[in-house]
C-alpha cells in the first residue's frame, strides 16, 4: 500500500479532511470523558452496602407525643412486628446506609489526638482522625441487617444503653467499625480490643469488625466505608424498623407492618414514602445517578452516530468525485480490493490524526472536569481503548463507500462526464 | 433572485435526500439538546421578583470566630444571621422595610374526627415579610409590628392549606392547632408563588411548592419551636438556649432599599455595626467582611444550580459543536463537488457574492429545517425533564423568548457552519475548473 497518493489526495482536500480530522478529535475527546464518567457513576450506584439487601424492608415512624416513653413503646411495636407471618428478624434503627440521615462524630484513635483536633478544630486533616457515620439500633442489628462480621464478636446484652433525650447517641463501653475505618484509624493493626475516642465521650473499645457498611449519605470514594455501630438503643420518638423476611414476602409484610403499627398507637405518622423496601431505598437515593447515566450514555451514542455519519457522508462524496480517476486506476490494473484499501487506509490516516488530537483534547477536558465536578483523573488505559473504537467506527462507516468505490468499473475512465 | 436561489438550494438538497435528512437530524439533535438545557438552566436562574429585585437586599455578616474551620460538605453558616444581630438589624430600622424569617416544620393537627395529623412546611417571619415581597391576599392580610411585638398566636395560610382545612369557607378568625398551640387565622394567602423560593436558606427546596403557612418568628422563639433549616452552632450551645445564641446562625434576613443612596448607606450601617461588634468583642473578622447581596447576586452566590445540570449544559454544548463540525465538513465537500457548475456560474458572470449568497441560502435551508426539527426534540427532552424526580422539574417550559432564542440559535448555527464552506466555494476560479469540464 502506497501512502504517497492518498497524501497528495489530501492536500487537495486539506480543508475538509481537517475539518473531519477535528471532528473526530472532537468525539474522541469528548467519549473518552463520558465513558469515565458513566463507568465513575456505575461504580457508585453498584456500591455494595454491606446489608442483605433484597431481604429488607423499612417503615419510618414519627411519634406525635413528646413525653412518650419511647423505649417502651419501641418493644411493644417491635414484639408487634415480629409476630407477622414471614418476618424472620425485626430492629429498630436510627439510620441505615443510603438512608441520608447521617450522625457523623469526630473520631479519633488516642485521647492525644483527638485533644489536638479539637484545638486545631478540624477531624478531616488530623492523621489520627476521622469523621465516620453512626449507626445506633436495637439488639440484634448485626444479624438483621445481615452484616458480615470479619473479626470479634455482637455487642452483647448488656453493653446497650439508651440515649439521653436530645442525644442520638448514648455513652457506651464498646463499638463494632467498619474494616475500612480499622485500616485507615489503626493502619492495618489488629483493630480488636483497641479504644476509639468520639465526640468527647469515654472511650469505647472496639469488639468487632464488619467487612462493609456503608454510609447514609456518601462523600468521597476513600471516606464512604468509614462507619461505626454502637449498642445504644434508639430513644427518639422518631425511629426506623427494619423488617426481614423473603424478597416475595416483602410488600405483605410491609402492609401487614403498617397495620399493625396504626393499631397499637393510630396517632402517629407514618409517611407512605418511608415505609419501603430496601431496593426501593437504593433506587430513589441513585436516581439521579441513573439519570445521569442514561443521559451520558446516550449523548456518547449521538457523538459517535454523528460522526460515523460525517464519515460515511464524506466518503461518499469523494467517491462520487473521484469516479472516473478510480476508473481510470482500474483500467490501468487495480485491483478492486486496491481501491478498497486506498479508500481504507486514508480513512485510517484521517482518523489517526483526529485520534492523536482528540487524545490530547481528551486530557485537557479531564483536567477542566476535575477542577469543575471532582471527577478523578482519566485513567491511561482509557485512550487506547477510545483510539481502537475510533478507528473501528472509522472503517465501518468508510466500508459503505468504499465497496461502492471498487465496484466502479473500469470502463468509466472510457467516458467523459 | 432570492427565490430562485431558494429554488436551486431546494433542487441540490433533493438531490441527496438521505444525506439532507441526516444532516438535518444531527443539527436538530445538537439544537434539541441544547436547547432543552438552556431552557432548564435559564428557568432556574430566573429573576423570581421581576418588578421588586432590584430593590430586595440580603445583608451579610459575618460573626464565625477567625479560627472557624468550615467542613468540607456543609452549608457556610454565617449565610445566616444569629439571632441578637437579627433583632439588632430589625431595631436599627435603616431600610425602607426589613424582615427576618426562618423555615418551619409543625404538625398540624385538623381536629376533625377522622383526620390525621400532618406535618406541613412554612415561615416564621417579621410583619415586614408580606409588604417587602409584595405578597397577595385572598382574605384578610398579614399581621402588624404590634404583633410581633405581642408575640402573638396568629397565624397566616396558603390558600392549598386554607382549602384543605375550610373547603371553600372563609377561615378569618378561625384558629388552627400548629405543634402543641392554637393559632387565630388573620389571612390566606392568594396567587403567591415566587420560583425560586429566594428567600429560604440554602438547605431548603428552592423550587416547588410555596409555604403553607406564615407565623410570627417572635412567637416561634417564645414558644420554641421548631426550625426547619440550617442550625450551625460554633460555640458551646445548649440546645434549649440555641434559637436566641449569639453563636448559632439560623435566621435569613432581607431589606427593601429604594435605591443606589439608601443601598450605600445601609452597607455603611453594615460595616458600621460590624465595627461596634469587633470593639464588643462579639466579632473577629474585620468590618469590611460585611456585605450586601442584590437578589439576584445573592442567588448566584447561593448557587442553586446543581452540578449535574451544568454537566448535562456542557454535554449538550459539546454534541451541538461536533454536529456543527459535521454540517461544515459536509457543506463543504458537498459545494467544491459542485464547483464545476459554480464555475460555470462565474464565467457567465456571476459574482462571488451572488456565489456567497446561493450556497449560504442553501445552509440556512437546512439550519432551519434543523432549527424546527431541534425545536420538537427540546419539547422532548423538556417533556422527559419535567419527569425527573427534582423539585425543579415542573418549571421546565419553555417560554416565547426561548422559542425564538431556540430558532435564532438554529439559524445561526446554520449560517455559521454554512460560511466557511460557502466562503471557500466562491472563489473557485472561473477558467481553470471550466478547463477539466
Amino acid at each position: 500500500m502506497q501512502l504517497r497518493p492518498i497524501l497528495s489526495s489530501l492536500r487537495h482536500h486539506k480543508l475538509t479532511a481537517l475539518l473531519l480530522m477535528l471532528q473526530v478529535a472532537l468525539t474522541c475527546a469528548i467519549v473518552c470523558n463520558v465513558v469515565f464518567m458513566i463507568a465513575n457513576r456505575v461504580g457508585q450506584v453498584t456500591l455494595p452496602s454491606g446489608l442483605a439487601e433484597s431481604e429488607l424492608s423499612m417503615v419510618q415512624v414519627i411519634g406525635i407525643d413528646k413525653n412518650e416513653n419511647a423505649q417502651a413503646r419501641h418493644a411493644a411495636d417491635l414484639a408487634a412486628l415480629r409476630a407477622i407471618p414471614g418476618v424472620t428478624a425485626a430492629v429498630a434503627v436510627d439510620s441505615l446506609p443510603l438512608s441520608r440521615s447521617d450522625s457523623s462524630y469526630g473520631t479519633c484513635d488516642s485521647l492525644e489526638t483527638f485533644i489536638r483536633a479539637m484545638a486545631a478544630r478540624s477531624m478531616e486533616d488530623n492523621s489520627g482522625c476521622v469523621q465516620p457515620s453512626v449507626y445506633s439500633g436495637t439488639p440484634g442489628e448485626l444479624a438483621a441487617l445481615g452484616l458480615k462480621l470479619v473479626g470479634g464478636r455482637d455487642f452483647l446484652a448488656d453493653e446497650y444503653a439508651q440515649a439521653a433525650p436530645g442525644w442520638t447517641v448514648a455513652n457506651v463501653p464498646s463499638a463494632i467499625i467498619s474494616r475500612a475505618l480499622a485500616e485507615r484509624l489503626y493502619h492495618g493493626r489488629d483493630a480488636l480490643g483497641r479504644s476509639l475516642y468520639m465526640g468527647g465521650r469515654p472511650p469505647m473499645r472496639v469488639v468487632g469488625v464488619v467487612d462493609t457498611l456503608l454510609r447514609p449519605r456518601l462523600r468521597t470514594p476513600d471516606v464512604n466505608q468509614y462507619s461505626v455501630l454502637v449498642p445504644s438503643v434508639p430513644g427518639d420518638n422518631e425511629v426506623t424498623y427494619v423488617l426481614r423476611s423473603t424478597p416475595k414476602d416483602r410488600e405483605r409484610v410491609l402492609a401487614a407492618a403498617a397495620n399493625a403499627l396504626t393499631g397499637l398507637d393510630p396517632d402517629r405518622l407514618i409517611p407512605p414514602d418511608r415505609m419501603r423496601t430496601y431496593a426501593e431505598m437504593r433506587e430513589q437515593y441513585f436516581r439521579h445517578d441513573t439519570t445521569m447515566i442514561s443521559l451520558l450514555l446516550a449523548s456518547a451514542l449521538g457523538l459517535l452516530f454523528v460522526t460515523a455519519l460525517g464519515i460515511t457522508g464524506l466518503a461518499n462524496f469523494w467517491v462520487q468525485q473521484r469516479r472516473r480517476s478510480i476508473g481510470i486506476r482500474r483500467a490501468i490494473g487495480a485491483s478492486r480490493g486496491d481501491i478498497l484499501r486506498y479508500f481504507q487506509a486514508e480513512n485510517f490516516l484521517i482518523v489517526g490524526g483526529g485520534i492523536v488530537l482528540g487524545m490530547l483534547l481528551a486530557f485537557a477536558l479531564n483536567l477542566i472536569l476535575m477542577q469543575h465536578y471532582e471527577l478523578p483523573r482519566l485513567p491511561l488505559y482509557y485512550l487506547p481503548i477510545g483510539a481502537l473504537l475510533l478507528w473501528a467506527l472509522g472503517q465501518l462507516a468508510v466500508l459503505g463507500p468504499a465497496l461502492r468505490a471498487a465496484a466502479v468499473p473500469p470502463v468509466v475512465a472510457t467516458r467523459s462526464v | 433572485m432570492f427565490g430562485y436561489y431558494l429554488d436551486i438550494a431546494l433542487r441540490s438538497l433533493r438531490r441527496n435526500p438521505v444525506l439532507t435528512a441526516l444532516m438535518v437530524l444531527a443539527i436538530g439533535l445538537g439544537i434539541g439538546a441544547s436547547m432543552t438545557m438552556i431552557t432548564v438552566l435559564h428557568v432556574m436562574t430566573d429573576d423570581p421578583m421581576p418588578r421588586r429585585s432590584g430593590q430586595l437586599f440580603y445583608p451579610h455578616l459575618n460573626p464565625l470566630p477567625l479560627d472557624y474551620r468550615q467542613s468540607g460538605d456543609g452549608p457556610d453558616p454565617s449565610d445566616n444571621l444569629t439571632w441578637p444581630d437579627a433583632v439588632a438589624l430589625l431595631k436599627a430600622h435603616r431600610a425602607e422595610r426589613q424582615a427576618a424569617m426562618a423555615g418551619a416544620e409543625l404538625l398540624l393537627r385538623p381536629g376533625r374526627p377522622g383526620t390525621r395529623p400532618f406535618n406541613i412546611h412554612g415561615r416564621y417571619a417579621t410583619a415586614d415579610f408580606f409588604a417587602m415581597f409584595g405578597v397577595q391576599f385572598a382574605q384578610g392580610q398579614g399581621w402588624t409590628a404590634a404583633d410581633d411585638d405581642a408575640r402573638a398566636h396568629v397565624v397566616v395560610l396558603g390558600n392549598t392549606l386554607s382549602r384543605k382545612l375550610f373547603g371553600g369557607a372563609d377561615g378569618i378568625g378561625q384558629s388552627v392547632r400548629l405543634g402543641e398551640h392554637d393559632f387565630r387565622v388573620v389571612g390566606v394567602v392568594g396567587d403567591w408563588q415566587p420560583q425560586p423560593v429566594f428567600y429560604t436558606d440554602a438547605a431548603a427546596n428552592r423550587f416547588g411548592e410555596a409555604d403553607q403557612f406564615f407565623l410570627p418568628l417572635s412567637t416561634a422563639v417564645d414558644l420554641k419551636l421548631d426550625v426547619n433549616g440550617n442550625f450551625s452552632s460554633w460555640g458551646e450551645d445548649q440546645a434549649d438556649t440555641r434559637m436566641v445564641s449569639a453563636s448559632t446562625t439560623w435566621l435569613q434576613f432581607w431589606v427593601q432599599l429604594r435605591d443606589p443612596a439608601q443601598v450605600a448607606a445601609y452597607h455603611q450601617f453594615m460595616v458600621d455595626y460590624s465595627a461596634q461588634q469587633n470593639a464588643l468583642g462579639r466579632f473577629q473578622r474585620p468590618p469590611t467582611d460585611a456585605k450586601l447581596y442584590g437578589l439576584m447576586a445573592w442567588l448566584g452566590h447561593q448557587d442553586l444550580v446543581p452540578n449535574d445540570v451544568r454537566l448535562q449544559l456542557w454535554l449538550a454544548l459539546g454534541f451541538l459543536l461536533v454536529c456543527m463540525t459535521n454540517i461544515v465538513a459536509l457543506l463543504l465537500a458537498k459545494f467544491l463537488r459542485r464547483s464545476g457548475e459554480i464555475s460555470v456560474r462565474r464565467a457567465l458572470g456571476a459574482r462571488r457574492r451572488d456565489i456567497f449568497l446561493q450556497l449560504g441560502i442553501e445552509s440556512a435551508v437546512i439550519g432551519l429545517a434543523g432549527g424546527v426539527l431541534g425545536l420538537l426534540i427540546a419539547q422532548l427532552g423538556l417533556w422527559s425533564v419535567r419527569h425527573r424526580p427534582d423539585d425543579y422539574a415542573q418549571l421546565a417550559q419553555m417560554d416565547v423568548s426561548m422559542l425564538l432564542g431556540t430558532f435564532v440559535l438554529a439559524i445561526a448555527a446554520s449560517v455559521l457552519a454554512g460560511l466557511l464552506p460557502a466562503w471557500r466555494a466562491c472563489r473557485v476560479a472561473p477558467a481553470l475548473q471550466l478547463k477539466t469540464l
